[in-house]
């Protein structure tokens, strides 16, 4: 049998791969992927506690994180493309309005 | 029911100033007129269950708890109140009805109408109310109406410092006022009238003492009170805002600033009369403050040239009336005054009305003259109201004028003197009154072929209210007979008695003769004057006015008050304010603070924008970084 | 070692190169291409957890959906090989180590995690008789029905607020 800290190690290290590749990327589209990469590693987490503790509550949190997830690509890629027509490029240098 | 009667016009003054300048605009008396007529009716609704003897006293909602300090908002309807329901609500009626055609086509035509409405309202809250600072509240409500109204048209600066005049001028008898409730509130622990009232006996001869200076409480309550009845009431010295305060509209005028507002002093010192009662230095003061007043502006309406303030000066000077009776102890002949004035004054402001509005705004009469022959119905009951208020036997003012006399020469030596400064303030009133009728209405027109031309007869809707206070300014004073004509005849007296008391000293029936005969006389040998000096004999007041230049001159000033009041008060305290609280603490200290703060804020945010490098990724990793040190002092924190 | 737990490995190792080859890659389509076989373990590993209905999920919408919404902008936006060569802001070595450390201190803390709560009602066994997505749709319709309801309002934010943001506006610029 797998023990359960297993899949949470699993799941710590892929959400830490996530975040290095949110940071250090400069492609904006990149930084997205590693966003879900970070909310997957958060399901897989959900998914492995809902099995170990026989609840169903963590399975009904994947879903939802999926349904936010789909909403939060849609607008972000949205947001890129409006981003890319205002000034063509998508590195995360140029986007920079918020410098103080 | 009762609660209808000052709120009808306070929901007309909500409807007309939400949706007056959107949508109601010209129709602002479709909303208002219905609202105080209703409040008229219902008033007479009360009358008649006062009449009736029912005295209601009924708390609606606690205002103010605090400990002990109870405050309600309640309403208090006995006979005093009645009286003055009926009048406040008769007058405005009429007033409103004549409004529309006074400020027919005027741009702030709904805004003049929410303003009234909201007058009326705060006007019976301050004759309903049964604590006194519900009645603060009234009062002040009123001063702010009559400041907004006053500087109504606000585009000229004259109507707004006239405003700002009344207000602030009214704010050194309302502190007055304010304290004396304080003061009230202290001594008795309570401000319900009934309350007051019934305990007033017990600190007779009880002492404050302010500054070392041991005085009698309740006299010190009762000057303080009598404070804000000067302000308001506009007696010396606080009268100099009165006079000004005719830049507003004319029927604005005629509504606050003879009729009804100005009265709420004349009004307060009735009410209070169970404390006034126990201290015989303040009636004295009353009285004579009453009693100068009378004469002094009776004798600067003599030279006025302005229509208006021709009027608003006999205003005064019948409010000095009212006080003097108030003053000797007759309550009741007070308020009869107030009662009959309002409706010859309200005449006079709103036939002089009519004459500034067929001229075009125009308001000397020395380019007035032969009005009679254009407008005879605005001439006609001009005559009456005159006549009223020179005290014609028959007339309203002469009941109310006369027992006011008779109650004075009754009261004592002090009384004599304050009778005669009475009776030559009535010759004075004759004359003026009638000095005003030759010249703007006898002989021969004065102004300007344009405006002869368009001289007209008001239209109905002026003229109608014009007739109606005619009537009352003949038959209002038939409630008050003296009882050397008529048995029982002075009903008014015995219906205010319950509140008001009798007077006690009762003299003989050749006295009160003597003293309305000599009245009488009086006022026909003014009127004659007047009929001399401007009719016959033109020439008279040209070389009158040269042969005693000084005296001309100095009334013609008005004793000069409003300069010495600029000197003393005004320059000193825009100086002061210029100095002290411009330049140092506006300048310095708030600026201080004001522009201190944010440029402390600014340099740190100089320091710390550094932060801010609008670079996705450096706020990820500052993220992590905070989650790091949180994770980190979780751990170690064990 | 069983079976179980060598399947586990392999798939523990290649979701964590795979995670790797994702952040790496220096364009955008080859990453999105990795990320769909990552993507494919990740349901793998859901089936060995009994949750058959994530897994179906994770393929047709995460792999079926997003990712290919991913590709439809990459493609859209023709990113000039220019901007590609540097893939990695001047900081990346500040971040890896910072995350590291991050990652590292979560681990320790996680291993730590000795409180679990009792065992809930869904064993294995009733779901397996009941069926994976008729357990699921039963929790979901009646205990979770108001946050069911509210994620499709988010649905539709989404769709109404990624319309408006991607529209071409007429008269501003």
């Amino acid at each position: 049998m797998v023990p359960l800290s297993w899949y949470i190690l699993l799941s710590t290290v892929v959400f830490g791969i996530g975040v290095i590749g949110f940071i250090i990327r400069r492609n904006l589209i990149m930084i997205f992927l590693s966003i879900e990469l970070m909310l997957n590693s958060v399901n897989i987490s959900l998914a492995a506690f809902s099995h170990y503790l026989q609840s169903m509550t963590g399975q009904i949190l994947v879903f939802f994180v999926i349904t936010v997830a789909a909403a939060e690509a849609a607008i972000g890629l949205a947001i890129i493309i409006a981003l890319y027509r205002h000034k063509p490029s998508i590195t995360a240098e140029e986007v920079n309005l918020l410098k103080g | 029911m009762l609660i209808l009667i000052p709120l009808l016009p306070f929901i007309a003054f909500l409807i007309n100033i939400l949706f007056g300048r959107r949508f109601i605009r010209d129709r602002a008396h479709y909303v208002s007129i219905p609202a105080v007529v209703g409040s008229f009716i219902l008033s007479v609704g009360a009358f008649m269950d006062v009449l009736d003897g029912r005295v209601i006293n009924v708390n609606l909602y606690e205002w103010v708890i605090s400990g002990s300090f109870v405050v309600p908002v309640g309403f208090l309807i006995d006979q005093l109140t009645a009286i003055m329901l009926i009048v406040v609500t008769s007058i405005s009626s009429l007033i409103f009805i004549y409004s529309v055609g006074y400020m027919h086509g005027d741009r702030g035509y709904y805004r003049f109408f929410a303003y009234l409405s909201l007058f009326v309202f705060s006007m019976l809250v301050l004759v309903m109310s049964n604590n006194f600072l519900l009645l603060y509240f009234g009062w002040e409500a009123v001063g702010l109406c009559s400041y907004l109204l006053i500087g109504f048209w606000y585009e000229r600066p004259s109507a707004s410092n006239a405003g700002k005049k009344a207000f602030i001028v009214n704010r050194f008898g309302d502190f007055g006022f304010g304290l004396g409730i304080i003061l009230i509130f202290l001594t008795f622990g309570s401000l319900e009238y009934l309350k007051v009232f019934s305990e007033a006996g017990s600190i007779l001869g009880q002492k404050t003492s302010i500054f070392g200076l041991e005085v009698e409480t309740i006299t010190l309550i009762c000057l303080l009170l009598f404070c804000g009845a000067v302000g308001k009431s506009a007696q010396i010295p606080l009268h100099v805002w009165l006079p000004d305060a005719m830049e507003g509209p004319t029927p604005v005028s005629a509504l606050i600033h003879a009729a009804t507002m100005v009265t709420a002093g004349v009004f307060m010192v009735a009410r209070c009369n169970p404390l006034f009662n126990l201290s015989h230095t303040a009636m004295t003061t009353v009285a004579v403050v009453g009693g100068v007043t009378a004469i002094f502006a009776a004798s600067i309406g003599l030279v006025q040239n302005d229509i208006k303030r021709i009027i608003a000066y006999s205003t005064v000077s019948q409010l000095g009336y009212m006080f003097l009776a108030l003053g000797v102890g007759a309550y009741t002949a007070g308020i009869f005054h107030l009662y009959t004035h309002a409706y010859f004054k309200a005449l006079l402001f709103l036939g002089s009305g009519s004459v500034i509005h067929a001229l075009h705004d125009e308001m000397n009469i020395q380019r007035m003259g032969g009005l009679k022959r254009y407008m005879p119905i605005t001439y006609w009951t001009f005559v009456i109201a005159s006549l009223s208020i020179s005290g014609i036997p028959g007339l309203a003012g002469f009941f109310s004028k006369d027992e006011i006399l008779y109650r004075t020469f009754l009261g004592g030596g002090t009384g004599k003197i304050l009778w005669v400064l009475g009776t030559i303030a009535a010759l004075m009133t004759a004359f003026y009154s009638f000095r005003l009728i030759y010249l703007a209405f006898h002989g021969d027109f004065r102004g300007s072929e344009e405006q002869l031309r368009h001289v007209h007869e008001s239209p109905p809707v002026m003229t109608i209210p014009l007739i109606l206070l005619a009537i009352g300014a003949i038959a209002a004073g038939w409630v008050g007979i003296p009882s050397i004509f008529m048995e029982h005849g002075d009903r008014i007296g015995e219906f205010l008695a319950p509140v008001l008391g009798r007077p006690e000293a009762e003299g003989a029936h050749s006295t009160e003769v003597m003293v309305m005969t000599l009245s009488v006389i009086v006022s026909i040998i003014g009127i004659l004057m007047a009929y001399i000096m401007y009719v016959k004999k033109t020439d008279l007041p040209e070389r009158m006015g040269s042969a005693l230049r000084p005296i001309y001159t100095m009334l013609y000033n008005k004793y000069w008050f409003d300069e010495f009041y600029h000197v003393t008060i005004v320059r000193p305290v825009l100086r002061a304010s210029e100095k002290v609280f411009l330049g140092f603490f506006d300048g310095r200290i708030i600026e201080g603070v004001v522009n201190g703060v944010p440029d402390l804020i600014g340099s740190f945010s100089q320091r710390f924008r550094r932060i801010q490098t609008g670079l996705l990724s450096s706020y990820g990793l500052i993220m992590v970084l905070g989650a790091i040190i949180i994770i980190w002092a979780v751990i170690f924190s064990r | 070692m069983t079976a179980h737990q060598l399947i586990f490995a392999y798939l523990a190792i290649a979701i964590t190169g795979l995670s790797v080859m994702v952040i790496t890659r220096r364009n955008p389509v080859h990453a999105v291409l990795w990320m769909l076989v990552l993507f494919v373990h990740i349901a793998i590993l859901y089936l060995f957890l009994n949750a058959e209905f994530l897994a179906a999920i994770q393929i047709i919408i995460y792999a079926g959906a997003i990712l290919v919404l991913f590709l439809f902008v990459i493609m859209l936006l023709d990113v000039k090989d220019v901007e590609m060569e540097r893939r990695f802001l001047g900081l990346w070595p500040a971040g890896v180590v910072i995350t590291a450390i991050l990652t590292l201190l979560s681990v320790i803390v996680l291993r730590e995690i000795d409180v679990f709560p009792p065992l809930g009602q869904f064993s294995i066994e009733r779901i397996r008789s009941e069926g994976n997505i008729m357990t699921i749709g039963r929790v979901l319709y009646t205990r979770h029905l108001l946050p069911f309801e509210i994620a499709s309002l988010i649905l539709l934010v989404a769709i109404i607020g990624a319309v408006v943001l991607a529209k071409k506006r007429k008269g501003v610029e």
